[in-house]
């Protein structure tokens, strides 16, 4: 198909990664609202370490035996049971059909101005803001897979050098709360034309710096206000928040935006992911 | 010849119906799923500090449980609810029982429930206060549908979510309205404990009633003739 065509990468003369790199170096850890300011303290159980084993030892087996006990009482939890567990995740599949089918392919989620941003943006991932790994933007690269024509892989510098869309919307997390970002980078469904993905395809799969994987469908990668998200209220994106490129998308829950992108698949095959594999609803539509 | 239709017959039917009954038990499995699951939700993100659900009472041991268990109950919710306010109005069930509200029929119910003075006698009719409860129950049902779809597609439903204003407003009235179903459902327990009669009613169908003229005197019942 000739509109797939890829026209030529542009080089970027300027290297705004480094600047960004480099600006990244100078700045502080981002500032401590999810970090207690002292560490836990330890020494209870370094003082009596041999008292706690022993504890442990002579608890374990009346332990298990007593909570099997307490499991049976209160219930506790049939979901956990084979077939109900089955029968769970059937009606959640089945409600990712019907969110498929509501969903309207260009209504815009509310935007909001400037002066309503958080900042910074709330962290969330599956551990601790400590427990962050930063990736070094100078040797990352974007690898593209499956139905895309032009697989050369992206710098950052690459990236950066791509026109740019802001959308200032609303995070919903899954847990409830909800936040105002600004976020900026290119569109999700320009990058797909500019490499020659199929658009035509179910999935778009992200694999993660940190071995979260996450894939959103392919109506939603299209809708408008789906972008690689490269800065976040101007600044280039923070290690916490998914630097140097994650998704963001104003029509699913937190949880599918992935952070620290490494690789995009375009693909026709469903595949469980991070979250979906635990339980969690896989369209998550919002 | 044949005989002499029966106008009367067509109007006589037990107090509850089948379909009413069958219909409250499903809802009353179905509020529970709502609201065991919709508590754990609820302890993921606090909306009042203080207030954390037990987990000896929440349905589902990890968030994913809860939220599973939330999105299957809400179809059960929803379709049983749908067709319950449909039967009540087809049938007339709803005109005939809860309407008319008498202002002062209110203060009567109120002040005789204060001294404890408070007939039970006649299952088939409600007084005051039972129908602003029922009423009640069901505009806080109907609005923790509107505020869970709002919660759900806040995007899609945007026209919805824009009645409530921000997000946070939206799990505000969500969970207001829980509480007021939760205050009912401990009335409604009570009474039906205190009055068991009306208990075994909504099981076995109740007295024999006739949907006559309102207010005229209900005919002699199984129960009353048994008291």
């Amino acid at each position: 198909m000739t509109d797939r065509r890829t026209p030529p990468r542009r080089r970027p003369n300027s290297n705004p990664v480094n600047d960004a790199v480099n600006k990244m170096s100078i700045r502080s850890r981002t500032p401590s609202l999810f970090r207690p300011r002292q560490p836990i303290g330890q020494h209870g159980l370094t003082d009596n370490r041999s008292l706690v084993d022993d504890i442990n030892r002579r608890g374990v087996l009346r332990g298990a035996v007593s909570l099997g006990a307490l499991t049976l009482l209160t219930g506790c939890d049939v979901s956990e049971d084979e077939p109900v567990q089955k029968a769970l995740r059937a009606v959640s599949s089945w409600n990712d059909r019907v969110q498929a089918a509501i969903f309207r392919p260009n209504h815009l989620a509310r935007t909001f101005r400037p002066s309503q941003v958080v900042k910074p943006p709330r962290f969330n991932a599956y551990y601790d803001i400590e427990d962050v790994k930063p990736i070094d933007g100078a040797t990352w690269t974007l690898e593209l897979a499956g139905r895309i024509e032009d697989k050369r892989p992206w710098t950052a510098q690459q990236i950066y050098q791509v026109a740019e869309q802001e959308i200032i919307i609303r995070h919903i997390c899954v847990e409830g709360w909800d936040y105002i970002g600004q976020w900026s980078g290119p569109n999700l469904r320009n990058f797909f034309e500019r490499v020659g993905a199929d658009m035509t395809a179910k999935y778009v799969y992200f694999i993660c710096a940190d071995d979260y994987t996450e894939s959103i469908d392919m109506a939603t990668a299209l809708h408008p206000q789906t972008i690689l998200a490269t800065k976040y209220a101007g600044d280039v994106l923070a290690d916490p928040f998914g630097y140097p490129l994650r998704l963001r998308t104003s029509t699913k829950l937190g949880y599918k935006n992935a952070k620290w992108i490494k690789a995009i698949e375009v693909t026709n095959d469903f595949r469980e992911t991070f979250w979906s594999k635990q339980g969690f609803n896989w369209f998550a539509g919002i | 010849m044949a005989p002499p239709p029966q106008p009367s017959a067509q109007r006589q039917h037990r107090l509850h119906p089948l379909p009413l009954r069958v219909m409250h038990w499903i809802n009353a499995v179905a509020i529970f799923i709502m609201i065991g699951s919709g508590w754990k939700i609820y302890n993921d993100d606090v909306i009042f500090g203080v207030l954390h659900f037990p987990d000896s009472v929440v349905i589902g041991k990890w968030a994913q449980y809860g939220l599973q268990w939330h999105f299957f109950g809400m179809w059960i919710f929803v379709i049983n609810g749908i067709a319950y306010l449909s039967y009540g109005i087809v049938t007339g069930r709803f005109r005939r029982k809860l309407f008319p509200i008498s202002v002062r029929e209110i203060f009567v119910t109120v002040g005789d429930a204060l001294r404890f003075h408070l007939s039970h006698d006649d299952l088939t009719h409600y007084n005051a206060v039972q129908k602003i409860l029922y009423l009640g129950v069901m505009l806080a049902g109907i609005v923790i549908v509107i505020s869970g779809l709002s919660l759900w597609k806040p995007v899609q439903f945007s026209e919805l979510a824009n009645l409530f204003g921000n997000f946070q407003t939206i799990r505000l009235v969500h969970f207001l309205c829980m509480a007021a179903i939760v205050g009912f459902i401990l009335i409604h327990i009570s009474l039906a404990l205190l009055v068991p009669q009306s208990l075994v009613a909504m099981l076995s169908g109740g007295p024999v009633v006739d949907d006559g003229p309102p207010h005229t005197a209900p005919a002699p019942t199984e129960f009353e003739s048994s008291q």
